[in-house]
C-alpha cells in the first residue's frame, strides 16, 4: 500500500519562507494533478461517454444499464459483493480498531515496534502475490495448517472453496493484505490524541476500557469514517481475489463472482464494453454515494 | 492500492495559476490520447480478405509453453527468417487472453502477432467476427494439403465453409489402462460402459482404493457425456444452440458416474489437482481420457514408469452400432488478417502443423495432420514408453461424435462452476442435469445464441 501524503500543512508558519513553501506546495499538488486527471478524470468522462452510447458511439440513453442489469449474472453479483462488504467493513472496523488500541496500550516499545512490522507486513506484498499465498494456505494437501483445515472438516481444496465459504475466505484473505496498513494509520491517529486529554481520563478513574470506548473511539471518527469510506470503494471493486482463485480452481469458484469480473466479461468475452462502461459507472455511483452518506452524517470536514 | 492522505490545512494556490496549470495537463493528455488512434493504410483484396501492405520485418509468433519447442524448431531449420517468439499461456483453461488482447489491439489498431497458437478449439468462434482470423482455403493453404487433415478435424476452425484456423492435434479420447495392474488384478479391458460400470464394482470391493476413472475435472463431460452421445452442445448454426441434457444418453452416463463416484472407484479430484497427485497417482487402474493424458497426464505428471500404460478404444453402450467418443481440446493455429508478412506466416503454418520434424518426431499429442500422425504413432511405439501399441488412438481419431461442437461459451467453465461444487458436496450428476441445461443455456443466450432443446 503507497500512502501519498499530499499535506502541504506547515504553510504558513514561517513567514520568511511563505512564497517557496506555496511554490513547492504548488508544485508537489501539481504533480498528483496531472496523474488524477490522467488516471482519474478522464478515464472516469471516457468510462461516462462509453455508458451511455454504443459502439458506433450514438447516444443510447440507459439502455447499456438495462441490458446488463438483465445479465442472469447480475443480480448473483450484486448479492455476492453486498455481502463480501458487510463482512469485510465490520471486521474491517472492529479488528483494526481493537488492534490499534492493543497496540497502543502496549507501553513497551520493542514489543509495540515488531508488532507494527509484524502487522504491516502482508500490505507490503503486492496484492495478486499475497492472494496467492492464500490459495496455498487454502488447499489441505500443500497447505502448513492443513492439519487446522482437517479439524475444520476440510480435507480437499474443492470442499474449502464450497460456494457458501466464499465471501469469508475473501474477507479474510482481504483483511490479511489489507488491515496491517489501517492498524498502523489508525495507531499514529492513537498518537495524535493529545496527552491532557488522556491524563485528564485517568485522573477521573477512567479504566483502560472506558477510555476506548468514551474518550479514544470518539476521537478517532473522522479517521474509522475515512477508512470505511475508502474500504467501501475497495471492496466493492473486489477483483484480484476472485479472479485468482477461479484461475486457481480452474473455473469452480470464483468467476462471474463480482460486478467487476463482470464488467471484464463484459468488455473481453463478449465485447461489449459499453456495457462494462455502464457497470462501472454504476459501482462509481455506488461508492461516491456511500461516501457522501458517511461524510455528511460524522461531520467529515467539520473543523475540530 | 494508493492511499490518498488529504491535508487537514487548508491549500488555497493562487487561483489563477492552477487554473493554467489544469488547461495545459489537459491538453497533455487529451494529444497523448487522441495519438493512441492509427491511420488505416490501404489494403489489397487477395487470398479472400483484404491485405495490409506487406513488409519486411520480424515475424510475430505467439505459443504456450509447450509448443515453445516447435517456434524454437523452426528458427533453427529456418535460420534466414527473423522470428519473435513470444510464449503466452495458451488461453489454458478458457483464460481468454487471447481474446481480451485482440479486442485491445483492434482498439489501438496494431500489435496483432503474425500466427498464434491456442490450446482451446473454440477461437474461430469469435476470433472470424472479431476480424481477426484469416480464411485459410481461399488461396493461402491449397486444397490437397486441407485434404490430409484427419476427418473433421478442422471442423471447429470452419465458419461457413471457410476455414479460420489449422489443427495442432486430436484430443479424442480412448480408455487408457495400466495393463501389468490389470493383469495381475486378473481383469480384462471393458469394452462396453456396462462391463466398466460392473468392473467398477468390483474394483471397489476387491481392491478399494484403486480407480477406475476420474469425474473431478472441468472437461469431465468432455471425456463422458460427449462419447455418451449426450446433446448439451450441439452448434447448429453461427449463432444457435441445441441443448437437451434430459435425453437418455446423457441420465445413463450420469447415473453411471454417479454409482462409481459412490463407491469410490472413480476419483472426483481432477488429475492435475495436489489432491490426486499426491494421494491417488499410484491407484490408476482405469482412466477414460483424452490422447494426451499417455503423455502430459501419465508420464509427465504422474511419472508413471514405461512399460505400464496402454491405450483400449474406449467403451460403447451395448448394441449402439455406431462407435462414438468425445474429445478434450486439440490446439489451433490462427494466422493473423492484419499481418504484413503473410507469405512468412503462411510458411510457417504450414511447417508447424504439417512437418514431420515437428508433428511426428516432437509433438506431445497426436498430430491432427494425418501422415503426420501415422509417423508419430511409429515414433511412439519406437519410444518403448506405452504398454500396446496406440492404435486405439488412430481408430478413434474418426469416431470422434460430430454433435458436440465448439461455441463461444466455454462448456468447461460452465460444469466447473454449475456441476463441480454439487459432485464435491456429495449431490448426484442425475440430479443436476437440469441445473446443466439451464446454466449452458443462459450463458449461451448472454453470448447471444439462439438456444433451443
Amino acid at each position: 500500500m503507497t500512502v501519498v501524503n499530499s499535506s502541504v500543512g506547515s504553510a504558513g508558519r514561517r513567514p520568511r519562507g511563505t512564497d517557496r513553501q506555496s511554490r513547492a506546495g504548488i508544485a508537489f499538488v501539481a504533480a498528483y494533478v496531472l496523474l488524477l486527471i490522467a488516471f482519474g478524470i478522464l478515464p472516469t468522462g471516457y468510462a461516462i461517454y462509453f455508458a451511455f452510447t454504443n459502439a458506433g458511439g450514438t447516444f443510447t440513453g440507459f439502455s447499456n444499464f438495462i441490458s446488463t442489469a438483465q445479465d442472469f449474472r447480475f443480480m448473483d453479483a450484486v448479492g455476492h459483493v453486498a455481502l463480501y462488504l458487510l463482512f469485510w467493513l465490520v471486521s474491517l472496523v472492529v479488528f483494526v480498531v481493537s488492534l490499534a488500541l492493543l497496540l497502543h496500550r502496549l507501553a513497551s516499545g520493542t514489543v509495540s515496534k515488531s508488532l507494527r512490522f509484524l502487522f504491516y507486513i502482508p500490505g507490503a506484498l503486492a496484492g495478486a502475490a499475497s492472494v496467492l499465498v492464500w490459495l496455498f494456505m487454502l488447499d489441505p494437501t500443500v497447505s502448513p495448517v492443513s492439519s487446522l483445515l482437517g479439524t475444520l472438516g476440510f480435507h480437499t481444496f474443492g470442499e474449502v472453496i464450497a460456494p457458501g465459504n466464499l465471501p469469508l475466505l475473501f474477507t479474510v484473505i482481504a483483511f490479511w493484505t489489507g488491515a496491517g496498513g489501517w492498524i498502523v494509520v489508525i495507531y499514529g491517529a492513537l498518537n495524535n490524541i493529545p496527552q491532557d486529554v488522556m491524563e485528564a481520563a485517568r485522573i477521573d478513574g477512567a479504566s483502560a476500557w472506558q477510555t476506548a470506548w468514551r474518550v479514544q473511539i470518539p476521537m478517532l471518527r473522522k479517521w474509522i469514517v475515512y477508512m470505511v469510506i475508502l474500504a467501501f470503494a475497495g471492496g466493492a471493486q473486489l477483483f484480484v481475489e476472485p479472479q485468482l482463485l477461479s484461475l486457481a480452481s480452474t473455473g469452480v469458484a470464483g468467476r462471474d463472482y463480482s460486478l467487476n469480473q463482470l464488467t471484464y466479461d463484459f468488455a473481453f468475452q463478449l465485447n461489449n464494453v459499453n456495457g462494462a462502461a455502464a457497470v462501472s459507472v454504476e459501482l462509481l455511483v455506488v461508492s461516491v454515494a456511500a461516501a457522501a452518506v458517511f461524510v455528511a452524517r460524522s461531520g467529515f470536514f467539520d473543523a475540530d | 492500492m494508493t492511499v490518498n492522505k488529504p491535508s487537514s490545512s487548508s491549500k488555497r494556490a493562487s487561483g489563477n495559476k492552477r487554473a493554467a496549470l489544469l488547461a495545459g495537463c489537459a491538453v497533455t493528455v487529451l494529444l497523448t490520447v487522441s495519438a493512441c488512434g492509427g491511420g488505416t493504410a490501404s489494403t489489397t483484396n487477395k487470398d479472400g480478405f483484404a491485405q495490409a501492405p506487406q513488409k519486411d520485418g520480424a515475424l510475430t509468433v505467439w505459443v504456450d509453453a509447450t509448443r515453445m519447442d516447435a517456434a524454437k524448431l523452426y528458427q533453427q531449420q529456418h535460420p534466414g527468417v527473423k522470428l519473435d517468439i513470444v510464449s503466452y499461456d495458451g488461453d489454458a483453461n478458457g483464460s481468454n487472453y487471447l481474446q481480451t488482447k485482440v479486442q485491445l489491439f483492434n482498439r489501438t489498431g496494431k500489435g496483432w502477432p503474425d500466427v498464434v497458437f491456442s490450446s482451446q478449439n473454440n477461437e474461430a468462434s469469435w476470433a472470424v467476427d472479431a476480424g481477426f482470423a484469416a480464411p485459410l482455403n481461399k488461396g493461402l493453404v491449397d486444397e490437397a494439403t486441407l485434404g490430409k487433415f484427419a476427418k473433421g478435424a478442422n471442423d471447429v476452425c470452419t465458419v461457413g465453409g471457410t476455414v479460420y484456423c489449422l489443427r495442432n492435434d486430436l484430443s479424442q479420447a480412448v480408455l487408457w489402462y495400466n495393463a501389468p495392474l490389470l493383469k495381475k488384478f486378473g481383469y480384462t479391458v471393458p469394452t462396453t460402459w456396462e462391463e466398466y460400470q460392473q468392473l467398477g464394482e468390483k474394483v471397489a470391493k476387491e481392491h478399494p482404493g484403486y480407480l477406475v476413472g476420474d469425474a473431478g475435472d472441468s472437461f469431465t463431460p468432455e471425456i463422458y457425456l460427449w462419447a455418451s452421445k449426450c446433446g448439451a452442445n450441439h452448434i447448429t448454426g453461427p449463432k444457435a444452440v441445441s441443448v437437451n441434457t434430459a435425453s437418455e444418453a446423457c441420465t445413463k452416463m450420469a447415473n453411471l458416474l454417479d454409482v462409481l463416484i459412490k463407491n469410490k472407484s472413480m476419483s472426483i479430484s481432477g488429475v492435475f489437482s495436489t489432491d490426486f497427485g499426491k494421494n491417488q497417482a499410484d491407484k490408476v487402474l482405469l482412466m477414460p481420457g483424452p490422447a494426451w493424458y499417455g503423455g502430459a497426464v501419465f508420464r509427465d505428471t504422474l511419472k508413471v514408469p514405461a512399460k505400464q500404460i496402454a491405450a483400449a478404444p474406449i467403451p460403447q453402450w451395448q448394441g449402439d452400432g455406431s462407435p462414438s467418443t468425445g474429445n478434450v481440446g486439440g490446439g489451433t493455429w490462427l494466422l493473423s488478417q492484419h499481418s504484413t508478412h503473410i507469405k512468412a506466416a503462411t510458411d510457417f503454418l504450414k511447417w508447424v502443423t504439417t512437418d514431420n520434424a515437428y508433428q511426428a518426431e516432437k509433438a506431445p499429442g497426436f498430430p491432427a495432420y494425418a501422415p503426420a500422425a501415422e509417423a508419430w504413432l511409429k515414433g511412439q511405439d519406437a519410444s518403448g514408453y506405452f504398454a500396446s501399441d496406440l492404435s486405439a488412438l488412430s481408430t478413434a481419431a474418426s469416431q470422434v461424435w460430430p454433435e458436440w461442437g465448439s461455441g463461444q461459451f466455454s462448456q468447461e467453465a460452465i460444469w466447473a462452476a454449475t456441476v463441480k461444487p454439487g459432485i464435491t458436496q456429495g449431490k448426484s450428476i442425475a440430479s443436476m442435469l437440469p441445473a446443466w441445461q439451464d446454466s449452458i443455456t443462459k450463458y449461451a443466450k448472454s453470448n447471444g445464441y439462439k438456444v433451443s432443446q
